[in-house]
């Protein structure tokens, strides 16, 4: 669990994290529930903390086949290992956790935001209104922010899991420029240097800027960013013709899962640092710290010519030989590319079922706005802001907003549903079942609202007309009476020796 | 009752009507008036237990109720319904023989005059229906406004009444969904204005049934509904003709219903969104943007930023803008180019505790509001010379509130020269008023009807010389506590401010002179001279001689008053509504006697008058039937001998304080007669044991506020709590130390102990 922990033991714990996945713990983990937040708060840490004493005793060829499984999903450049271990800790209760989070620190900061401005007020506003409502923030404050505490409770495993998957970013990217070297598609021999050289402006920000905002926001899906961060960067380039290398990889190198290939038994990876690991099975000669660090760039002598991508699908704007030719700027951004022009949208969303993708990371991106903070008007359309919908909705003649159903079934249902559970019941076993059920919250309640439920419209036209009013207010006032004498005899009899009383109190309600 | 009845009758029945009645009223008259006294005598019920010594049974108890009184809860009402029938026929049977009946002859046109000039009292309304089954018909078709105190009456209410336009419901416990479907149901084309205030347990659907059924409907009153959500909102937008809407505390409402009541209500006139914490910009922006013909917008203690003000002040109505304690509005952000566009008709402006608006931001939103006539700046910046330059481009300016704001002698002076004649000035509470500032003031506002200078603890003699010379047409002085104000100084008011209807001198020195000269200001209706040690029974005894227009007297702690000086209140002031005597120690059960006099009389409050006891309470509860509130908390000698007659007698009493009097379950249970009866407060009583309490809590239908010690709370059955709250009951649990009472002038030492 040390985040300061090397490359090479980061390896190692997401390895073995990987490797283990037949020995329950692993299962348990995927099968629990996105659950409820408050039972998530402590799980994390009982189902994070076991992966990590095997650290050193993992078995680089053990993984193999558990390491295939993500790869087939084609996740673009996100370590295949990462992902499905982030699948295995259950990312949607993360997502969940996040969201609400994020809620939760919007609504304190309001709140913080309205305290202060009271606390501004002088000689302490004598105005009664004022402190009831000071105590009423202090009370919500107070219960968001025990909320808050409790989630990120459960999202503190998520944090080591971020230091852990920032310095891959690193490794992967070394990867990438490994990538021409097997498939040799620039046969000159300075192109890893070169390529090291070329990704520099890119590579820079992604380790300084990236890793904080990941923190921050969003532990767990860091590779989401970057081909947006490139792409936009990218628009903004006016590289004359001529001034920058071109290099384009074919569909299969782009498509390829692996670009790492063991040379000894043939596995791929799609890291070089994951390979390095791997090769620690094969002999001692590559269990030394040489062959374990991460090769370090070597600065080439000779001048960098930047370099610039293009993409193999003729005809395309990114392709070459187009009149209007606009390079890709890294491997990332071709293979992000290539699979959202001119790939099958494979990946769909869980959540709506509608929008389809072809890039694992853009995805996610959509499932974790998907269905939540959708600002609805009653024409059907959707906005992701609040701010927008209500532009919108000044704007057109007729349109409102449109209350989201579980907001109002959460407001109409509760009673509802209690008349008719009780209306259900029979007087008799009412009182029984108030007896063998004592912890039940809302019993009495219970019993009113079936006396409610006859103010039911319904039962009126079904019962009795109006004119036979009288008939209505004989009803009316005996039966809520009835109801009260009812319970407080089972009272009396049950839990209090009050029989003497009572016929006191019978009396005098009598006379009512 | 009776003969101001006849009397409004011969008032406007036209001289041919009079004339075919002649004959009859000369000899019906007094069988007429017989006949009323009987009816209302018969209307109060007597029961077995009630065969009480003090009360001898009237001799002319009829068995039978011909005309029962709906806004009571009577479960045994039910009596068979055929009995009820076979009386009406009797009755017709002898209406047939009676022709010459003159009522009959009235048309009902004729009676509706009549009846709207009853429309103040409605005593004599009751009266009035229950003259004759015609006056019934004709009053139940009249009655425009229904307040009930039970939901669940509301069938037979609809029943009887069917062209109410008003429904106020404020006052039912529990106010459900069925009720409000009923509603929609019965009045679905008269309705017209709601009232849901205070009333609990309706939920979206119920207000949808409302909104979508009444189209009438506009005005609807759903403050303090604070579990409404935005599905109620909605539900409240289907309301389309809406003028009025009221959602004070709706704390659960967000900018999303406010929204849909935006586009749903688009004729809006008001609407009041104070404490609607839910509620941001971009709620009121839409409001702004879609009800456009807005005269009232009531924004207090919302999240709103300036962001919302560029489209509020677009609003070419907007008269009434209340922004008070809107702290995200700050002198920076507002920008006058934006507010630039309008709000010329704003009348009334209140910035009252906008602690980030000084007088730069209030110099830009009045910019333009050229007729602004009240301006409210309470709890805000400092009143210094640069604010007052903003209130001299104001012309049209007529009322200025201050209160608690630091005052400068400048400002005050400054606010002196403004150009404008002031008619209300509020200084209450504000720190540094001098003499000096304040005389000069009121000498340049001559016109002053209205004056608080409540708590300015530094003025003396001299600014009350000034503003008695001065504005001698002052309508209402508030001047508590304003204690350096020697004695003199009351007699000058008296002199010279005839026309005062409201003065609050609590807390000061005045004296019997003081007070024999303020009896001069015939008009005064409500005088407050509580913690003024210095009066006697001689200066109340003036009061009483010559006001004869006074409704509220306050005497709390005045303790030189005994029951003379009440009796001469009780003689002179027979109008009389409120008056608290608490803690005055020297009044007896006679001066109880002497107010029974006062029969208008609904607010009793006698807290600590240990001399008074039950037989005084009686005389109150005989003679005071309109009595609504009564507080007798430390009356040590009033007992259950006090709680019966009043249980019998004041069907009007709504709310009692019982705390340490001598009340036990007897008592108790035989106030829950009383089916007014909403709230009761029983702290630290002896007698009373958890069962007695309980069977009182159950048969107490209508409760809706109790407040009890909390070691009650574990005594008392959970479930028992439970139910009664299910009725429609907020308990409140209250943790008090018994106190034993101190001596007058030890709890003045005590208090001034606590002011320094």
């Amino acid at each position: 669990m040390d985040p300061k922990g090397s490359l090479c033991a980061n390896n190692c714990t997401r390895s073995s994290a990987l490797t283990s996945p037949g020995n329950g713990l692993q299962t348990n983990l995927s099968s629990d529930p996105p659950s409820f937040y408050g039972i998530r708060i402590e799980s994390p840490f009982k189902e994070l903390n076991p992966p990590s004493p095997p650290t050193h005793s993992v078995l680089p060829c053990e993984s193999n086949t558990d390491i295939e499984i993500p790869d087939q999903e084609n996740c673009p450049l996100s370590d295949s290992s990462h992902t499905s271990k982030l699948q295995d800790w259950n990312p949607s209760a993360m997502l969940n956790n996040l969201s609400f989070l994020e809620e939760k620190i919007y609504q304190l900061r309001d709140l913080v935001h309205l305290i202060v401005n009271k606390k501004c007020q002088p000689f302490g506003q004598p105005h009664e209104l004022v402190t009831q409502e000071q105590q009423l923030i202090t009370a919500d404050l107070t219960s968001i922010i025990v909320q808050l505490i409790s989630t990120a409770g459960s999202l503190l495993p998520s944090v080591r899991h971020t230091l852990t998957s920032t310095n891959p970013l690193v490794g992967q990217l070394d990867q990438l420029h490994g990538i021409n070297l097997p498939f040799g598609s620039n046969p000159s021999s300075g192109i890893r240097p070169q390529n090291n050289s070329g990704n520099k402006p890119f590579d820079q920000p992604n380790q300084n800027g990236l890793p904080n905002n990941v923190e921050m926001e969003q532990n767990y899906n860091m590779e989401e960013h970057e081909p947006k961060d490139e792409e936009d960067v990218d628009e903004g380039e006016n590289l004359p013709p001529g001034s920058y290398e071109i290099l384009q990889l074919e569909k299969e190198e782009i498509l390829a899962p692996h670009t790492h290939f063991c040379t000894i038994c043939g596995k791929g990876f799609k890291r070089d640092a994951n390979l390095r690991m791997h090769m620690r099975g094969h002999g001692d000669e590559y269990k030394t710290p040489a062959a374990l660090s991460k090769p370090h760039k070597e600065t080439g002598s000779e001048p960098k010519l930047i370099k610039r991508y293009s993409c193999p699908y003729a005809g395309c704007k990114r392709n070459k030989d187009h009149k209007k030719f606009q390079p890709l700027k890294t491997i990332l951004c071709v293979k992000n590319h290539y699979k959202r022009t001119h790939c099958d949208k494979s990946y769909t969303c869980s959540r709506c079922h509608t929008k389809k993708f072809s890039v694992m990371a853009d995805l996610k991106t959509h499932e974790k706005h998907c269905g939540k903070d959708k600002w609805l008007c009653s024409c059907g359309t959707t906005f992701s802001r609040k701010d927008k919908l209500f532009g919108h909705i000044a704007l057109f003649q007729g349109h409102t907003p449109a209350i989201p159903l579980d907001d109002s079934k959460a407001v109409a249902e509760p009673p509802d549903l209690q008349n008719r559970e009780s209306s259900n019941m029979v007087g008799g076993s009412m009182n029984f079942s108030f007896g063998s059920n004592p912890s039940s919250e809302n019993v009495v309640q219970n019993m009113m609202d079936m006396k409610a439920n006859i103010d039911d419209p319904m039962n009126y036209f079904s019962s009795f007309n109006f004119d036979g009013c009288n008939f209505g207010f004989n009803e009316f006032s005996q039966l809520p009476f009835e109801d009260s004498e009812g319970s407080f005899s089972f009272l009396m009899s049950g839990s209090f020796n009050y029989a003497p009383k009572f016929g006191g109190g019978e009396s005098s309600s009598d006379n009512i | 009752m009776a003969p101001f009845v006849l009397a409004a009758l011969e008032s406007v029945l036209p001289h041919i009507v009079l004339h075919h009645m002649s004959s009859a009223l000369d000899g019906e008259r007094d069988s007429f008036v017989n006949y009323h006294n009987t009816l209302r005598i018969s209307s109060y019920e007597f029961r077995p237990y009630m065969s009480f010594s003090l009360f001898p049974k009237p001799t002319q108890q009829r068995k039978q109720k011909t005309f029962p009184s709906l806004f009571r809860d009577h479960p045994k009402r039910q009596r068979s319904k055929a009995k009820r029938s076979s009386a009406m026929k009797k009755q017709k049977r002898a209406q047939q023989q009676n022709d010459t009946n003159p009522f009959e002859l009235l048309s009902e046109e004729l009676m509706f005059v009549i009846l709207d000039f009853l429309e103040t009292a409605p005593l004599d309304v009751k009266s009035f229906s229950l003259t004759c089954k015609r006056f019934y018909c004709a009053e139940a078709k009249h009655r425009r406004l229904l307040r009930p105190l039970r939901a669940e009456h509301l069938p037979a209410l609809a029943a009887r009444y069917p062209a109410v336009t008003d429904l106020d419901l404020s006052l039912c416990p529990r106010v459900g969904d069925g009720a409000l479907a009923f509603v929609a149901g019965a009045y679905a084309a008269t309705l017209r204005r709601l009232d849901l205030s205070r009333s609990r347990w309706f939920t979206a659907s119920g207000l949808g049934s409302v909104g979508a059924g009444c189209g009438n409907l506009v005005e609807l009153d759903l403050s303090n509904a604070t579990e409404l959500r935005d599905a109620g909102a909605a539900a409240v937008a289907r309301a389309r003709n809406l003028r009025k809407l009221w959602l004070a505390r709706c704390k659960l409402v967000t900018d999303m219903g406010i929204g849909c009541i935006a586009v749903g209500c688009r004729k809006l006139r008001f609407i009041c969104l104070k404490w609607c914490v839910g509620i941001g910009d971009l709620g009121v922006d839409l409001v702004a943007i879609k009800c456009k013909e807005l005269t009232s917008l009531d924004l207090s203690y919302l999240p709103i930023t300036e962001k919302c003000l560029p489209s509020i002040f677009k609003l070419q109505h907007l008269e009434d803008l209340v922004l008070e304690g809107c702290f995200g509005i700050d002198d920076d952000s507002l920008e006058v180019d934006l507010l630039k566009q309008g709000c010329k008709t704003l009348k009334k402006l209140d910035i009252s505790g906008c602690q980030n608006i000084s007088h730069i931001g209030l110099s830009k939103l009045t910019s333009v509001s050229g007729g602004l006539e009240k301006l409210i700046l309470a709890d805000g910046s400092p009143v210094t010379l640069s604010l007052t330059d903003d209130l001299s481009k104001l012309s049209m300016l007529q009322s200025i509130v201050l209160d608690g704001c630091p005052v400068t002698s400048e400002g005050l002076r400054a606010i002196g020269n403004l150009c404008i004649s002031l008619r209300e000035l509020s200084l209450s509470k504000c720190l540094g008023v001098t003499d000096e500032a304040l005389s000069f003031l009121v000498s340049k506002h001559k016109d002053l009807r209205k004056l608080d200078i409540t708590c300015c603890r530094k003025i003396t003699d001299g600014s009350i010389a000034s503003i008695a010379n001065s504005c001698t047409s002052l309508t209402s002085l508030k001047m508590e506590s304003c204690t350096l104000v020697s004695q003199e100084a009351f007699v000058l008011i008296g002199h010279k401010c005839y026309y005062l209807e409201e003065l609050d001198l609590t807390d000061n020195e005045i004296d019997d002179e003081g007070l024999m000269s303020i009896s001069s200001c015939s008009r005064l209706s409500s005088l407050k001279i509580g913690i003024c040690m210095n009066i006697t029974d001689r200066g109340l005894t003036y009061v009483g001689m010559r006001c004869p227009r006074l409704k509220e007297l306050d005497l709390y702690r005045s303790t030189g008053i005994t029951d003379l000086g009440i009796s001469a209140i009780a003689c002179g002031c027979p109008g009389l509504e409120m008056i608290n005597t608490s803690y005055c120690t020297s009044i007896t059960d006679k001066a109880l006697f002497s107010l029974s006099k006062c029969s208008n009389l609904k607010i009793l409050e006698i807290r600590g008058c240990l001399l008074v006891a039950s037989i005084g309470l009686a005389a109150i509860a005989m003679n005071c039937r309109q009595l609504s509130r009564l507080d007798i908390k430390k009356c040590y000698n009033i007992d259950d001998s006090g709680m019966i007659p009043l249980a019998h007698f004041s069907q009007n009493l709504r709310q009692i304080n019982l705390s340490y009097s001598s009340v036990t379950d007897v008592g108790l249970l035989s106030l829950a007669s009383i089916s007014c009866l909403q709230s009761f407060t029983v702290l630290h009583l002896q007698g009373l044991v958890p069962g007695g309490l309980a069977a009182a809590l159950l048969a107490c239908g209508g409760l809706t506020k109790v407040k009890l010690h909390l070691s009650l709370r574990s005594l008392l059955p959970e479930l028992l709590i439970r139910h009664v709250e299910a009725r429609g009951c907020v308990f409140e649990w209250r943790d008090k130390e018994f106190q034993a009472e101190l001596d007058p002038k030890c709890w003045k030492l005590q208090l001034e102990d606590v002011m320094q």
